[in-house]
Formats: C-alpha cells, sequence, structure tokens
C-alpha cells in the first residue's frame, strides 16, 4: 500500500501568505498541541511512568487520575504524555531521515538524468515492492526491537517512496526553461538542486513529509501492538493499547485514550495536508 | 495485438522476474547476513560446540553465502523451502496449512470492496465538491489516518461486546455450519472492507479527476452529453491503466497487510504465520512467507501494467 | 431577419486564486444576423474564449456567468436548466476547439465521436449520421473518406484532426458554429488548407458562425464582421474590410500595425562591408536524441548536415515548422544537446560539443534566451538576484557593484531598477522576457540565441521587444541567432535567414533574397502560406501550393534524400528520394538544396501557376495569384 500514486502539481507561483481553510487551522493545531506535548511530557506528567498509583485495574476516570490507570494500576494520562516521545519522536526522526536520504539521491536522480536516474530508479522500483510490515518484519526478525532498529527501519522502509515523489517533482522543475539556462550557463549539479529546484518543491515535499510522517506513525504503532515494536519498560502509544487489551471489554480508558491519542495525531496531520493550497500538494493519494 | 504491445508485455514479464530476484536476494541478505548465529539461537546458549557445529552443517551456514543463496534459491523454486527451525515441520507444509484461508479472506473481502470503492470513487469524482464528496473524503481520510488495529477494536467493540452479534475471535477449530461461518468471518473483514474502501475510493477519485480534468471531456460537455454518458464513455475508458493499477495494489495489500487483522482476530491466516515466526525468528518460514507476499504483489502488479498496456489505445491501434 | 443569437450585458466573472472575484467579460452586446461569419478578435486575456463558451452557456471551472441575456431561439440560453442546455449543445450550436489532439478522446474510434452529437440528440438514425459524417469527410478533403473514421486520434496529424473536429461540429447542422482558434496550434503550411476547406465548408451551406481568434490576417479571410475585444469590453465593431482599412480605435490600429513588423535590420551593404571573422559557425552538425548506434548517429535523429557562419553583430533568422530541428540547433550551439557530427566554433575556436566541457568564457559568450518566459524565470527568486548570478558567476562581482550593474542592465532593457526587488511572478509576460535579455546581456555575450523569443507573447508586446533587439545589438553589437516559425518576424529583424525543413537545411541567404526568385520549393511553398492582411487572400492560394501545403506533414530526414520529396510539386521521382539534394548557389547569392537547378527552379512553378490560372480561367473564377 505503500506505492505512491504520485499526482504530481507543480505551480511556479511565488511563496506568498498560506492561507488556510477551518479544517486545516484545526489539523496544524493538532498538530501543534502533540509537538509540545511530546517535548515538554515528561515534565508536566503527575506520577512516575512506572508508579503503581492506583488500587483499582482499569481505573475510571476521576480527579486525581484524569484518564484512569492501566492494566497493573498504572497512570494513564502520566503513560501517554511519556509515550507522546517515543509515537511522535521515533516515527518524525524516520520520516526526517527517509526524506533526507530519499529526497537527495530522488533529487539528484532528476538532475542528473541519464544513467544515474535509471540505475536509481530501478534500485527503488524493486525495494518497494517488499511490502512495508514485511520489510519491518524480516528486520526485526533478524536484529530484535529496540529504537535505534526501528526508527532505521522505518527510515528505510519510507525512502524509496519519498525518492519516488521528491524525483517525480524534480524532473518538473527540472524541464523548465531557467533550469535549463542555469545548466547552459555553467552551473554544476549542487548548484542546481540547491538553487534551482528546492526552493521550487519546498511546499510539495512539506506536504509529502506530513503524509510519510502518518505512515510511520501507523507502521510504528502497529509494530508496537503486534508487540515487535518499543520493548517494555518504555512504551509508546501503540504498546499501551496493547498492553491494556484485556481492558477492551469494559471499554477501559486505558485502552481507548492512548488510541484515541493516534488518531488525534494522524487525523490532525491528514487535515492539514488534504486543507492546504493546491500548489502545496504532492500527491494525490498514498 | 501487434509485436510493439508484444514487446512491452514480454519486457514487462522480464522486469517482474528480474525484481523478484533482486528482492529474494534482499530477503536472504536481510535474514542471513546480519549478526546472530542462527544455530546457536536455536540450540540456546547451553549447546555444546559439537551440536552447534552440527546444526551449522545441516543448515549450509559452514558454506559461503553466495553458495547458500543458490542452495536456498533452488529449494525455493524447487517448492520445498526447508523445515521450522522450530517445530521442524516443513515449511512448504505449514504455509499449505494457512494459504488457503488467506486466499479466503481476500477473495471474500475483495467481492465486497472492489465494486463498493470504484462505485464510491467514481461518484465522488463526478460530484467533486459537493457535499457528498465532502462526507465521503473525510470519512475515508478518517479511516485511512488511524491504525488498522484501531478500527479492528472499535468494531469488536460495537458488534461483538456491545451488539454480541458475532464472536471477537474468528476461527474454532474442527466444522462450522454455513450460519457459523459467515458470522466467524464477518469481523475480520469487515475491518478490512473499511480500511481497503477508504484507499481505493480516495484513488479512484484522484485517477478519475484526472481524466475529468481532459480537453475531450469538455468537448463531450460542449456535445450535450448527459454526465452519465461523458463518465461512461469518455471518462472511464481512460481511467482503466490508473485503476487497475489501483486494484492490484489494494489487493496485494489484502495478501500482505492482512498482519493486524489476522492477529487481533487470531484469524490462522498466512500473515500470523508469518508474525509467529518473526518473533521466534523461525528464519525459513519467514523467508517464504515474505517471498510469497512479494512475488503475489510483483504478479498483481504486473496483471495491472499489462492491462494498462491493452487499454493505452496508442498501442492497441499503431 | 432576426438574429441568430443575441448577446445583452453578458458579464463574467472568475475567481483568483485568493478567492477575489474579478469581472473578465464586461457588459458585452453584439449579435449575429444568419448566415454570417463574426469574429471575435484579441490578445490573451481578452475574454474572447469565455464569451465563445457562454454561447452555449458553458463556463469553465473558476469562472461564471453572473449576468446579461443571450437569446437565442427565442429563449434566454442562461435561464435554461442544465437538462435543457445540453439538449442545444451540439445539436444547435457547436463548438470547434483549438487543441484538436486533446480535443479527441484517445480511446474511441473518431467516427463514433464525430457522430456523437447526432446520437446523442437522436437528429438522425445511425446509418444516416454515419453517411452524412463520411460526405463531410469528403467535403473536407480528408484522405480516405471512408474508412478514416475508423482510426485513432494518435494515428492522425493536426490539420486532419482539426478538419474532423469541424464535421463533428457541422454532422447536425446545427444553427451556430463557434470556431475557437481553430488553427493557431497549426504550422503555417498546414492552415492554409484548413482555412480553405473550413471557409468552403461554410461558404456552401451558409454556416452562421462565430470565428474566434488572435490572428488578425486569418480573421481578414474568414470573417464578414469583426469585433475587437480588450480586457473583456468590445472595443470596436466594423465590416471585416473597415476594420482593415480605416480602424478608429486606437486599440485596433496598434493591432493592425503590429501584425505587419517593419524591419529592424541592419542593412544588406553594412553586412557586406564586415569581413571579419564569423562570431559562430557551425559546420555540418548532426544532432538528435537516443543512443547513438554503431556508426555514431542517434536513434532519432533531428538535425543532418547543418552549417551555418554569423558574423559580429549580425542576426541570422532561423525559420522552420515545427519538427524542423530549429531549437535542437539553438540547444546544440549551447552545449545543451551535444552534437553527434560535426563542430562548432566561436570565433575560429572549436568548442566542446556538452556545455560542461566548456570554460566558463566560452560559455560567458553564448547566451541563450526562451521562448516561454513565464519558465525561464526561477520563481523562487527576486529579479535583482536572478540578474546578479551571471554576473557573479562570469564576472566575480559582488555587494555594491554587482547591484549597480543589476540597475544597469535593467535600464538597458528599460525597465525600472526598483523591479529588482520584484518576483517573477509579478511581472508582466514582455517585462518577463525583458528580464530574460537581461540576463543574457549580464554576461557580456557576443552571441545570443534566441529561441521563438517573441512567439508566447502578444503581438503588441512582442514587437516591443523586437525593437528592443534592433537597439540593442546597435548599442552593444551583440550577433543574434533568431529562431522562429513565424516568417514576418524573422524578415523584420534578421540580416540573413536560414530555412529548415524536418532538419535539413533547405535555403540560406540574406533577407532580400526571400524576395527574389527563384527559392527552394519549400521556401515558395513557406512564402505563400503566411497569412496577408487583407480580404481575399485566401482564395488566391495557387493550387500547386495547395496541394504541397496538404500533402502531409514534415517528418524528420531519413537517410540521405530530400526530405521535403513527399510534398513538393517539382520532385523528381527516382532522384530526389534516392540521392542527397546538392548544394547549389543561386545568382541572387543564396544557397539552397535541391536536385533542380536555378534554370528549372525559375521555369517549373510558373508553368504550375500558369496551368493553375488557365484552369480557373476557364471555371471563371479567375483570382489574383498570390506572389
Amino acid at each position: 500500500m505503500k506505492n505512491d500514486q504520485t499526482i504530481t502539481v507543480i505551480d511556479t507561483s511565488p511563496p506568498r501568505r498560506l492561507r488556510l481553510p477551518v479544517a486545516g487551522m484545526v489539523g496544524a493545531g493538532i498538530i501543534g498541541f502533540w509537538i509540545l506535548i511530546a517535548i515538554i511530557g515528561p515534565y508536566i506528567a503527575p506520577h512516575e511512568v512506572g508508579a503503581l498509583v492506583d488500587d483499582d485495574l482499569f481505573g475510571h476516570m476521576r480527579w486525581s487520575l484524569p484518564l484512569g490507570s492501566d492494566y497493573l494500576g498504572r497512570d494513564v494520562l502520566s503513560r501517554i504524555l511519556v509515550g507522546a516521545r517515543y509515537s511522535i519522536g521515533a516515527a518524525g526522526a524516520a520520516t526526517f531521515l527517509a526524506i533526507l536520504m530519499g529526497g537527495t539521491l530522488g533529487m539528484l536522480a532528476a538532475v542528473s538524468r541519464g544513467a544515474i536516474d535509471m540505475a536509481l530508479s530501478r534500485f527503488f522500483d524493486a525495494l518497494i515492492s517488499i511490502p512495508s510490515k514485511m520489510s519491518a518484519l524480516v528486520v526485526i526478525a533478524a536484529l530484535g526491537s529496540s529504537i535505534p532498529v526501528l526508527i532505521s527501519t522505518a527510515a528505510v522502509i519510507y525512502t524509496p517512496g519519498a525518492f519516488r515523489i521528491w524525483r517525480a517533482l524534480a524532473v518538473n522543475v527540472n524541464e523548465l526553461d531557467f533550469v535549463e539556462v542555469a545548466r547552459a550557463r555553467g552551473e554544476g549539479t549542487h548548484y542546481l538542486i540547491r538553487e534551482e529546484i528546492l526552493p521550487n518543491i519546498a511546499g510539495p515535499v512539506l506536504t509529502d513529509f506530513g503524509l510519510r510522517f502518518v505512515f510511520a506513525v501507523l507502521l510504528l504503532s502497529s509494530l508496537s501492538f503486534l508487540g515487535l515494536g518499543v520493548q517494555p519498560p518504555n512504551a509508546d502509544w501503540g504498546s499501551l493499547v496493547r498492553e491494556n487489551i484485556d481492558g477492551l471489554a469494559g471499554g477501559a480508558p486505558a485502552v481507548v485514550m492512548p488510541a484515541a491519542a493516534i488518531a488525534t495525531l494522524t487525523i490532525g496531520v491528514s487535515l492539514l495536508i488534504d486543507n492546504l493550497p493546491g500548489r502545496w500538494s504532492s500527491t494525490g493519494e498514498h | 495485438m501487434n509485436t510493439a504491445v508484444v514487446r512491452l508485455i514480454a519486457g514487462r514479464i522480464v522486469i517482474a522476474i528480474l525484481t523478484l530476484l533482486f528482492v529474494s536476494l534482499a530477503v536472504f541478505v536481510g535474514t542471513e547476513i546480519l549478526p546472530g548465529d542462527v544455530a546457536q539461537a536455536v540450540l540456546g546458549q547451553n549447546a555444546t560446540p559439537e551440536a552447534v557445529a552440527g546444526l551449522r552443517h545441516a543448515l549450509h551456514l559452514d558454506q559461503p553465502a553466495y553458495i547458500r543463496y543458490f542452495l536456498w534459491l533452488g529449494s525455493l523454486l524447487s517448492g520445498d523451502p526447508g523445515r521450522s527451525l522450530v517445530n521442524g515441520l516443513p515449511v512448504a507444509t505449514l504455509i499449505a496449512s494457512r494459504l488457503p484461508n488467506s486466499l479466503m479472506l481476500a477473495f471474500v473481502t475483495a467481492v465486497i470492496c472492489v465494486p463498493i470503492a470504484l462505485m464510491l470513487g467514481i461518484l465522488s469524482a463526478v460530484w467533486r465538491g459537493s457535499r457528498f464528496d465532502r462526507a465521503v473524503s473525510f470519512v475515508t481520510m478518517s479511516i485511512i489516518s488511524v491504525p488498522e488495529f484501531m478500527i479492528a477494536t472499535l468494531l469488536v467493540i460495537v458488534f461483538a461486546v456491545n451488539l454480541r452479534w458475532f464472536p471477537a475471535l474468528s476461527y474454532a477449530a474442527g466444522k462450522v455450519s454455513l450460519d457459523q461461518f459467515f458470522r466467524l468471518f464477518a469481523l475480520p473483514v469487515l475491518t478490512l472492507t473499511c480500511v481497503m474502501i477508504a484507499q481505493m475510493m480516495r484513488m479512484t477519485r484522484a485517477a478519475v479527476i484526472d481524466t475529468l480534468r481532459s480537453s475531450y471531456v469538455e468537448m463531450a460537455v460542449l456535445k450535450g452529453a448527459s454526465p452519465i454518458r461523458v463518465v461512461l464513455t469518455h471518462a472511464l475508458p481512460n481511467a482503466i491503466g490508473p485503476i487497475a493499477n489501483i486494484v492490484a495494489l489494494n489487493l496485494s495489500f489484502l495478501l500482505g497487510g492482512a498482519i493486524i487483522v489476522e492477529v487481533i482476530f487470531n484469524y490462522p491466516g498466512l500473515a500470523r504465520l508469518l508474525v509467529d515466526a518473526v518473533s521466534t525468528r523461525d528464519m525459513p518460514l519467514v523467508q517464504a512467507c515474505v517471498m510469497i507476499f512479494c512475488a503475489t504483489y510483483l504478479f498483481l502488479v504486473m496483471l495491472a501494467d499489462i492491462s494498462g498496456i491493452l487499454s493505452n489505445p496508442r498501442l492497441r491501434h499503431r | 431577419m432576426a438574429p441568430v443569437i443575441k448577446v445583452e450585458n453578458l458579464r463574467v466573472t472568475a475567481q483568483d486564486e485568493c478567492g477575489r472575484t474579478n469581472i473578465i467579460v464586461k457588459d458585452v452586446n453584439f449579435e449575429v444576423q444568419p448566415g454570417e461569419v463574426v469574429a471575435l478578435i484579441g490578445e490573451s486575456g481578452s475574454g474572447k474564449t469565455t464569451i465563445a463558451l457562454s454561447l452555449m452557456g458553458y463556463a469553465r471551472s473558476g469562472a461564471k456567468i453572473a449576468g446579461g441575456r443571450i437569446a437565442f431561439g427565442g429563449r434566454d440560453l442562461l435561464e435554461m436548466s442544465s437538462r435543457e442546455l445540453a439538449s442545444l449543445r451540439g445539436r444547435d450550436v457547436a463548438y470547434v476547439p483549438q487543441s484538436a489532439a486533446a480535443s479527441f478522446n484517445p480511446a474511441r474510434a473518431l467516427l463514433k465521436q464525430v457522430i456523437e452529437s447526432s446520437e446523442i440528440h437522436r437528429v438522425m438514425p445511425l446509418a444516416d449520421a454515419e453517411a452524412r459524417a463520411i460526405s463531410l469527410f469528403r467535403e473536407l478533403v480528408l484522405p480516405n473518406p471512408e474508412h478514416i473514421g475508423d482510426r485513432y486520434p494518435h494515428q492522425l496529424s493536426g490539420g486532419q484532426l482539426q478538419r474532423l473536429l469541424a464535421a463533428m461540429a457541422l454532422v447536425t447542422n446545427p444553427k451556430l458554429v463557434i470556431f475557437d482558434e481553430p488553427t493557431t496550434a497549426l504550422d503555417v503550411t498546414t492552415q492554409i488548407e484548413v482555412l480553405r476547406v473550413f471557409k468552403k465548408a461554410i461558404k456552401e451551406r451558409g454556416t452562421t458562425a462565430i470565428y474566434v481568434s488572435h490572428d488578425l490576417a486569418v480573421v481578414a479571410q474568414m470573417a464578414d464582421r469583426i469585433i475587437v475585444l480588450r480586457d473583456g469590453a468590445i472595443r470596436e465593431v466594423d465590416e471585416t474590410g473597415r476594420i482593415l482599412k480605416e480602424p478608429k480605435n486606437d486599440y485596433t490600429k496598434s493591432l493592425l500595425a503590429a501584425a505587419e513588423p517593419r524591419v529592424r535590420a541592419a542593412t544588406d551593404e553594412a553586412l557586406r562591408e564586415t569581413s571579419a571573422q564569423p562570431v559562430l559557425e557551425v559546420r555540418s552538425v548532426d544532432a538528435g536524441y537516443g543512443a547513438l548506434d554503431g556508426e555514431g548517429s542517434p536513434a532519432l535523429t533531428v538535425l543532418r548536415d547543418v552549417s551555418l557562419t554569423i558574423k559580429p553583430g549580425t542576426t541570422l533568422g532561423v525559420i522552420g515548422e515545427s519538427g524542423s530541428g530549429k531549437s535542437t540547433l539553438a540547444r546544440v550551439i549551447a552545449g545543451l544537446l551535444p552534437a553527434a557530427r560535426g563542430e562548432v566554433l566561436l570565433n575560429g575556436e572549436r568548442l566542446p560539443r556538452s556545455a560542461a566541457q566548456r570554460t566558463r568564457d566560452q560559455l560567458r559568450r553564448i547566451q541563450i534566451v526562451f521562448q516561454m518566459a513565464d519558465t525561464a524565470l526561477n520563481p523562487a527568486r527576486s529579479i535583482g538576484r536572478i540578474l546578479g548570478r551571471p554576473l557573479e558567476f562570469y564576472h566575480g562581482l559582488g555587494g555594491d557593484k554587482r547591484r549597480r550593474r543589476v540597475a544597469e542592465l535593467l535600464d538597458m532593457v528599460r525597465l525600472p531598477a526598483t523591479m529588482a526587488e520584484r518576483y517573477p511572478s509579478e511581472l508582466s509576460g514582455g517585462q518577463k522576457q525583458r528580464v530574460n535579455l537581461a540576463r543574457a546581456l549580464a554576461a557580456d555575450p557576443s552571441l545570443i540565441l534566441c529561441d521563438e523569443v517573441t512567439s508566447a507573447l502578444d503581438t503588441v508586446v512582442g514587437a516591443a521587444i523586437l525593437d528592443l533587439l534592433a537597439e540593442l545589438q546597435r548599442e552593444i553589437g551583440v550577433a543574434y541567432l533568431f529562431i522562429s516559425h513565424d516568417l514576418s518576424t524573422v524578415k523584420a529583424v534578421c540580416d540573413e535567414v536560414m530555412i529548415l525543413y524536418a532538419g535539413q537545411m533547405v535555403e540560406h541567404g540574406s533577407r532580400s533574397a526571400l524576395h527574389q526568385r527563384p527559392l527552394h520549393p519549400y521556401s515558395e511553398l513557406l512564402i505563400a502560406s503566411v497569412p496577408e492582411l487583407r480580404e481575399g487572400w485566401l482564395d488566391g492560394i495557387s493550387e500547386s501550393v495547395l496541394k504541397e501545403a496538404s500533402a502531409g506533414v514534415a517528418l524528420p530526414s531519413r537517410g540521405e534524400a530530400c526530405s521535403f520529396f513527399n510534398r513538393c510539386s517539382v520532385r523528381i521521382p527516382g532522384r530526389c528520394d534516392v540521392e542527397p539534394p546538392p548544394l547549389r548557389r543561386l545568382t541572387k547569392g543564396a544557397h539552397i538544396r535541391c536536385q533542380r537547378t536555378e534554370q528549372e527552379l525559375v521555369q517549373l512553378p510558373a508553368v504550375a501557376i500558369q496551368k493553375d490560372e488557365e484552369r480557373r480561367v476557364g471555371t471563371g473564377t479567375a483570382k489574383t495569384v498570390a506572389g
């Protein structure tokens, strides 16, 4: 499913002030909120993550424990606040790395054309044919699960997709006459990428970052849910859902709340990128 | 059919085979070259060096990597991908017991999803910007943005826990009546359906909108064609290639991406076999499962490419 | 007589990117009488297509018909429901769009699409519609009329598709046909044939038509009455002859003036005096795309054995239609596309084929300016930065010095110095093209390659750019290679002219030599095809020209034979399609590539024209023959 059906829109109008519809504003607000939590979460958490604070298991919501307690009687709010770091941080880092590798190589392929482009494109086309969850499972089977392994695995998985989109965007710009003028002037590859290509694909590329970030959050939380992601005693939101799954029958906040956290984060990002003006959009769908 | 089309199709097939070879190499490298001694892992820390050496020899671990790759590839092609490291059963047997279940799940879901998703996608594209389009877009966007395990969990709460229509676990051993069969199947299929329809519908919408923007569609409107005629005779025939691609991508997802659904509903399909194999580091099984998924993916994408070539009038009529 | 259509106070609005509403058509009033052909003429943004489409009750996405009345058949079109509109479109009002290739559904056979309106509106039985379509194909001089409908759009040429579009519009015998720039996308030599059959079809059946165009010369052939539009409002309405002879509105006058550019080039005497070394010399260049084969020829050869020289401070015009390889020539000289064979010399010094291997100084001396002013400027950079880069790159200028030089450059192209802080999107098309020129000047080049620099601009704006080019040449003595598909522009600015056909040079000589017979048969066709700004030009075209015009399109040359063979009316089968045409020097000083000797060329076309005239006199339709 991570095969990007790229529908590339290039608009060469200048950077103007971004005008967002309400839905986009809501999305941006949610993202801002969660990023803030990821940074300050551990400092504002009312309890220690591991501390047993409730005698009840799957305790209900009340003033002292606003989001109730989990299957061991720990504070769910604190665990979500601290878990934000793993969910957002790991996915963000993986996305960043994927875009750094895929994006750079994609632009390089577009500007170099010819054999380099051919070789890189074929290589990433082949890589993309391994379903993302498959590659993740294989690597985790071989290396075990740790945060660096998870981040680098997710990064490698999303590199081919980033490569494809960045290359498609850069190829469109690369065909424009101003790049041809720069080439005729004698400019080198580095200048062409930095000055001519990059500033003109910045908008779509940010959208692509958002999209890929959503994929990464979904993948990492799914892995955690399967027990193959972040390992105890650390816990991201996916692990929180997994460890409290027994509370599902009773509708315990311990399982509902982390799930809601994931949903608000990913829907927030989707809302924002769905509502960006046309010239920012990079993809139809994933 | 003409020679150019045949040549193009042959090219696709060759590319698919080469890609599959590349994937097999990647899978092999990923599972074999990485650190950790499989023999040691299988036998545990207390095994005698002799026992470890014996197992290493039996698994050809004492041979150079490239020889092991060809040995492995040969056994894979001959339909005997070795034995499980965990329970010693032939991998082929293990897979054979699970594959029909996965195919069944995929088939039932596909039969439900494909028509609904294509219909919704086309309608949204035709009525783009309408209230219907915006509502469908928001719902599908939310479904896509949420992990599958959450959708599954939600459905369990609603249908199994609150309404008690279906059992939360899908598979009972032994024979089941037709009625039971449907009820057991219901939740896994429903979960997959939600996710698939959302994805497929959005992609279809984008593909159809793309053709609706073309000049020949405007021309058809200016000839007085009704909206239905515009879509059926002008937009859709030109969207066959992209739509075939969309269906192929989603079907391959059904087989491989059903991991979460199979685990949650305890459904004995191939994907759960893979997850179990990963957690026990049962490499021959992991390799075989991954290869099946990748081969399916490549096969479906190849079919989509070929149908794209065949539906392209530029190639068909020269 | 009651008008077929009557437009009153039509007003169309459009929303821009920021959600502001702009009026793009303001209070337009006009009517069309039965059997009349009315032209809507104007430049880009004049609202001519928007008005034409609103006559079918249609507005493109983003636009909205905001007010007014369009009376058609006793009813107001703008009051109709979408169902009523649909029953009108294609049956009573038909549309012929500009881009034929994009307007046909690639997945359906052509006949089905041609008779589709008849099928939708159930005008006649299917078999009758097919028979009618085939008779229309015959009338529109399409090849193989019985079977051309079984083919698919990509199998036909642009000129043929355009005629099929006309058949599609006429199949239901509509009360009004709207032609929207139907020949603008075609080459001139293809255009004349299409115009001829359109005019004949319109005349013979007394069709009422609206003809939308930006080209006054074309409109002069087609229309009875002309409506001049600018910025969505009507400037002048009059009979065609009166508009051409005694325009009242200033804007109409400027359009007429720009349609026939005056000569700005250096005189021939001045050219002959310069015996200096040529600034650029191209020797027997072959170039193309795709991998090179064993003999070093590219998979798709676009240029074959092209040679030229440009003397310092002069202008060489390269003229050719689409596919002639003229832009490829500029790319080869700039090193963007390395030649497969031959060499390029700058001031007598041999240049490496690829730009990547040329020295910075070699690169500096040849600059290139492209056709699309929009895409030639990096939208993310300010004008100052765009102009500053070559100064820094070639001359190492920085800081204040660079800023001063940028201001000087802007002044050279007649732009205010404050422009440096603006971004490309804030500039008009003409201003952008001036910036492009300034960027080329920043390098201090000895040669500027101008690739269709005025083709994307409106005629009035383009004329000002041509003036600027001529002024700059006088001031700083730069040489130009001026590439264009438009003969009148080339004649206006160039000292020497080279005519390319399908990758081969067919004629090369001084500008004045273009006015002297004999000419290469293709040059003859090209010159005869350019519409003239007078009524009756189209009716006076000789048949031999028409035959060549309709004989198909330019294909990249293969092998050694003459690439014009298929269309040539004086070809020698067995020789022209076998041997390479020799290079001949004519007494007028020009070179041509042709098997025919000068003597033969002097006599042959004359014979063809004479025969033609005899036949016309015989049928009583004698007209003046275009020269």
